[in-house]
């Protein structure tokens, strides 16, 4: 199929001072081979437009700053090329469940809130884990594809209980969480499992995926939350048959320190 | 090529470029634009479709345990109450209502099974095991279950 010289790109656009709501601009750019939607933003901006508002940075998929929702999926700007939408028009709104802030910038401070409430750095009894700690490929295995997260929120876009109930502490936290639950230096389970062991923490996922499905990184923030289920589902039963406890009594797992 | 043209489906009217725009500020952020969610999201993508379709599962599963524990009911009492039960069962919209059901519960044994290997990370060898390795299993219990109900319901009738 032969690339399309221009293509147009519907743009939401929301003005705080200005607009009760948003709406949507067309732009015509030209189609490269090469250009990703970043590209067709970055042209809008320099050459049609620059009142045009939107977050991006590395343009590599390292950042997460640019996530939009483009014809209705969350994606990566700097991951999604023009040319994958043939003639085009393609329509690129802000992420879904989140506040709009100004054109495709939304405002993300309650979901760092909700990382930070996760605690994702490592917990340990001397120290807060700030030694040097020996470990094996085989232990570094059981958390890295949790450890990928790079904060894009496409998943917090795509995750319907997410927008439906905005405290839910959401995909890549609970992610983060689980990372650092199996990694072998953190000693913080038991305390996170206080803090996440709620209808708005691990049970509050009902397992649609989308969150697995749209992830630019493989991370699987499903899989890592229906993990961390039975986690919570054991500590439950740990708890109910032994009532006087085991927390507290000893690291969760061996650290060794170098 | 043109630039800035209005398309504006759906939404607000785009402001014409002689208005004057009533600028209200806030005193410590701008006024961010909060999208209200339709009761009907779920509709927008075949993924959220099939959710509340499993969801709704449970009125399949609840409705099974019921027909089930009328059966053993009817069962433990007289042959009357067990004529009136096979009678209910053989009525058209009964029949309808339990091949709706079935299919219902057909769908939410398949979405569990294949939950299971993202629930359950086994490690052998310091290597993750394939998914198929867990859901496998499961699946061929299943056919064997069913193959020996199956096997029983064909014999004695």
């Amino acid at each position: 199929m032969s690339i399309p010289k221009t293509i147009t790109l519907e743009v939401s656009r929301y003005s705080p001072e200005r607009d009760p709501q948003p709406y949507f601009q067309s732009y015509e750019v030209p189609v490269k081979k090469e250009w990703v939607i970043l590209d067709a933003l970055n042209y809008i901006k320099d050459q049609i437009d620059g009142t045009l508002t939107f977050r991006w940075s590395c343009r590599m998929g390292i950042c997460g700053s640019c996530g939009y929702t483009i014809n209705n999926e969350p994606k990566l700007g700097c991951a999604t090329f023009l040319t994958q939408y043939g003639r085009g028009p393609i329509r690129i709104e802000p992420l879904r469940n989140f506040p709009v802030v100004r054109d495709l910038v939304v405002e993300i401070g309650e979901f760092l809130e909700k990382l930070k409430k996760v605690k994702p750095w490592l917990i340990h009894e001397d120290g807060n884990g700030t030694g040097e700690y020996l470990q094996t490929p085989s232990q570094l295995e059981e958390f890295r594809q949790h450890s990928m997260c790079i904060n894009c929120l496409l998943c917090y876009s795509a995750c319907p209980i997410s927008g439906l109930d905005p405290i839910f502490v959401g995909p890549a936290a609970l992610a983060l969480a689980h990372r650092y639950n199996k990694d072998s230096r953190d000693q913080g389970a038991d305390e996170r499992m206080a803090i996440l062991s709620h209808p708005e923490g691990i049970w509050g996922c009902t397992f649609v995926g989308e969150c697995t499905r749209v992830c630019p990184k493989h991370v699987d923030p499903a899989g890592a939350i229906q993990q961390y289920k039975i986690a919570g589902a054991i500590d439950g039963l740990k708890q109910f048959l032994m009532p006087w406890g085991q927390k507290g009594k000893q690291p969760k797992r061996e650290a060794q320190k170098s | 090529m043109s630039s800035g043209q209005s398309s504006a489906p759906a939404l607000a009217p785009v402001h014409g470029e002689n208005e004057q725009p009533q600028v209200t500020y806030t005193e410590f952020h701008p006024r961010w634009y909060r999208p209200q969610i339709s009761t009907y999201w779920w509709l927008g993508k075949w993924p959220y479709v099939k959710f509340i379709l499993r969801e709704l599962t449970s009125v399949a599963v609840a409705w099974t345990v019921a027909v089930m524990l009328m059966q053993i009911f009817a069962l433990t009492h007289s042959g009357a109450f067990y004529d009136g039960f096979e009678a209910l069962m053989a009525l058209p919209v009964m029949i309808l209502v339990n091949v709706i059901a079935f299919a219902f519960l057909v769908f939410h044994s398949v979405t569990w099974f294949n939950l299971a290997p993202k629930a359950m990370a086994v490690r052998v060898g310091g290597k993750r095991v394939h998914g198929i390795l867990i859901s496998g299993p499961q699946y061929l219990a299943w056919i064997a279950v069913s193959a020996i109900v199956l096997f029983i319901l064909a014999t004695r009738t």
